[in-house]
């Protein structure tokens, strides 16, 4: 008999039943809520009087609409309190786990997952944000769900999932300092397209992967969706189980010791067959930047913005061409060197601890251009307090970047965090659409240290230089 | 719920740009609310409106056939970005019943599915045909036939396409999906049951029996 993938594994210890019309029915282990997207799945539940079936597996946070201003209320963002106060008032009510603005656990969905130890290898993970395949790199199956699954899930702990096709990339090679995960995945995405896996589940595989830390798999998984693959995920090593240990919500001891030696199992067989493979050498990639309005839009720091003439297919012809009339470039520019207003270092993709500690490296010493407004917009109040308490916080203050409070700010663009129209702003968010950062807005998608070198620059630049 | 019906007849209009993401077809200011109802004005609103309010006069939705639009053609990856399902009401409150396109966003066409927007695959060379035909005969019906499983052009061309037989039977009767798996909630509980004793640390969560009333200010156990 064949070997299993990973995803096999995991999709196989969640079958409840096989539906009459081939679909699934997959338990969910932990079901993650925010404010924009559950309160319509409660109201549909009393709607019908149905009740939240597992509570104790369920956990929510207010990160997308929230203010990120230090002296922040449920108020501070002009409607965003009946949002806020709709899930505190339906979490209490259904003895849901909140961790509300003004605990220091509050922070944006997928951060705060991994981090309190909510999710663990071997897990089925839900939350209404697309971005859920983030904490696949724990080893997890997590995918994005709209609000009518949010409401199937609270009443019955389940989702019903067509099984997706297999898909492995496999990164090999050894990146070139100043070029790391975000490099990686947006590179891969250009070149497969932004819906190059879509109906995959993805495996992220190879050397290239092993030598990352977890947080930097984390920004991996995070762009899953971005090349169309709801799950994107990496099987669990040594460095997972060490990131686990003593994590609030994790198992404790001797417990932990017996899970772990089941997350050690969870991994592809040598002899699994995929539906797709590919392969991907980082080696010799250059840091990159996103030129247009898809994150398949993208090149290194090095080269110049494509002729839309270049493609080949007429839809990506025309697309390039309403991009670079949008983002106000040409073909044959440099993308190096071209001015910008906003700086963003934050959200789901790029606000741990090793995204802070990466861009403080270069901010370190050095000071924001003139004329340029720079964010650092921590993933969670637990990742803002150990920055703090190590001094990266300062580093980025005495640099003048504004240090915020936790949560999705400027890449949901639902608060007061926003780029202006026809502002450029260089952000390690994950997608660069129309508007997607405030009405007429140009974001060009970087790294966390690629994003410290725009800031200090005062343009998009190679961090290379700067290292 | 239950827009959809076996036959959505009615003025199509084309908008074939590819990867047209949920941000374009909803934007963001208007996911402040609690409702389900009322998006529509909200629909490609920064496309559909200037600044000052005043419509876009080169935006199909505001040309005079296409303001009552049934169906909506766009190009590949339609509804990519962002979970909202809000992009899937406003269309319906705008009065769409079908998109068709080469390729849907998983998210996006899960949620259509759930709230009977019909999603309609065709193949890339019969997308440029029926949008050629629209274009040529702008106003004029076209069909989605969902019992055939065929489009029908303003110039009678038509394009048949695939749709697995539990979508289409939910798009035309309408199902309670929470409805049916609660009716399984023997089998959720056996699982459970079952699972548990394998891996208990996914229900036995000390962090949750641990959690004081007032959790403010507490500090996780570990740094790294």
């Amino acid at each position: 008999m064949a070997g299993r993938t990973l995803f096999d594994k995991l999709w196989a210890a969640h079958v409840v039943d096989e539906l009459p019309d081939g679909r699934f029915l997959l338990h969910i282990d932990r079901h993650i809520l925010h404010e924009v997207t559950s309160p319509q799945a409660f109201s549909g539940l009393r709607l019908r009087g149905r009740t939240v079936r597992n509570p104790e597996m369920t956990f929510a946070t207010s990160d997308h609409i929230v203010s990120t201003e230090p002296d922040r209320t449920d108020d501070t963002v002009p409607g965003g309190a009946a949002l806020i106060r709709a899930l505190r008032s339906n979490a209490r009510a259904a003895g849901i786990t909140l961790f509300d603005l003004g605990d220091v656990r509050q922070g944006i969905v997928h951060v705060i997952g991994p981090e309190l130890g909510l999710v663990l290898p071997g897990m089925t993970v839900a939350c209404g944000d697309s971005h859920t395949g983030t904490v696949g790199a724990l080893g997890a199956l997590a995918w994005g769900v709209g609000t009518s699954e949010v409401e199937h899930i609270l009443a019955t702990q389940t989702a019903i999932l067509e099984r997706p096709r297999r898909m492995r990339i496999f990164f090999t090679g050894k990146p070139a300092r100043g070029v790391g995960a975000k490099d990686f995945i947006l590179a891969l995405i250009s070149k497969i397209g932004a819906a190059g896996a879509t109906g995959y589940a993805v495996e992220y595989a190879g050397p290239a992967i092993a030598a990352l830390g977890v947080e930097e798999r984390m920004t991996v998984c995070n762009m899953s969706v971005e090349a169309g693959a709801r799950m994107g995920f990496i099987a669990p090593d040594e460095k997972v189980i060490d990131f686990l240990r003593g994590r609030p919500y994790a198992p404790r001891s001797p417990l932990f010791e017996q899970a772990a030696e089941r997350w050690r199992e969870l991994c592809s067989d040598e002899d699994a067959a995929f539906d797709a493979e590919v392969a991907f050498d980082v080696s010799g990639l250059a840091p990159q930047v996103s030129w247009g309005t898809s994150p398949e839009q993208t090149i290194g720091v090095d080269g110049v913005v494509p002729d839309p003439d270049s493609f080949a297919e007429p839809g990506r012809r025309d697309a390039a061409r309403k991009a670079l009339r949008y983002m106000g470039l040409e073909p044959g520019m440099p993308l190096h060197g071209l001015p910008i207003g906003k700086v963003f270092i934050g959200s789901c993709t790029n606000s741990r601890l090793a995204d802070l500690r990466a861009a403080a490296e270069v901010v370190r010493g050095r000071k924001v251009a003139r004329g340029v407004r720079a964010l650092v917009v921590p993933g969670s109040g637990t990742v803002k307090q150990q920055a703090e308490a190590e001094g990266l916080a300062q580093i980025f203050v005495d640099a003048g970047f504004e240090w915020r409070a936790p949560g999705c700010s400027m890449c949901a663009g639902l608060n007061a965090d926003k780029v202006a129209p026809g502002e450029r702003c260089a952000a390690t968010s994950n997608r660069n659409f129309e508007g997607r950062q405030g009405p007429g807005s140009r974001t060009h998608l970087v790294s966390p240290v690629m994003a410290a070198a725009a800031a200090i620059r005062g343009c998009i630049a190679d961090v290379r230089s700067l290292l | 719920m239950s827009a959809a019906r076996p036959v959505i007849r009615g003025v199509a209009a084309p908008l074939p740009r590819e990867n047209i993401d949920t941000d374009q077809i909803i934007p963001k200011h208007h996911l402040i609310t609690v409702e389900r109802q009322g998006l529509g004005r909200g629909l490609f609103s920064e496309w559909r409106f200037a600044p000052d309010g005043t419509e876009r006069q080169d935006f199909v939705l505001n040309q005079p056939p296409f303001r009552s639009a049934k169906i909506l053609v766009a190009g590949a990856n339609f509804g990519c970005g962002s979970s909202r399902e809000h992009a899937v009401w406003a269309l319906l409150d705008y009065g769409i019943e079908a998109v068709v396109s080469s390729a849907f966003a998983s998210i996006f066409e899960e949620n259509a599915a759930k709230n009977a927007l019909a999603t309609i695959r065709l193949s890339e060379p019969d997308l440029r045909a029926l949008v050629a035909a629209i274009d040529a005969l702008p106003g004029a019906e076209t069909t989605v036939d969902l019992q055939a499983c065929m489009v029908v052009a303003p110039d009678g061309q038509r394009f048949r396409f695939e749709m697995a037989p539990a979508r289409r039977r939910a798009l035309i009767e309408g199902l309670d999906e929470i409805g049916m798996t609660l009716e399984r909630a023997d089998r959720i509980a056996a699982f459970q049951q079952r699972d548990r004793q394998q891996r208990p640390w996914v229900y036995d969560i000390p962090g949750r029996r641990e959690e004081a009333p007032a959790s403010h200010d507490n500090s996780p156990r570990r740094h790294t």
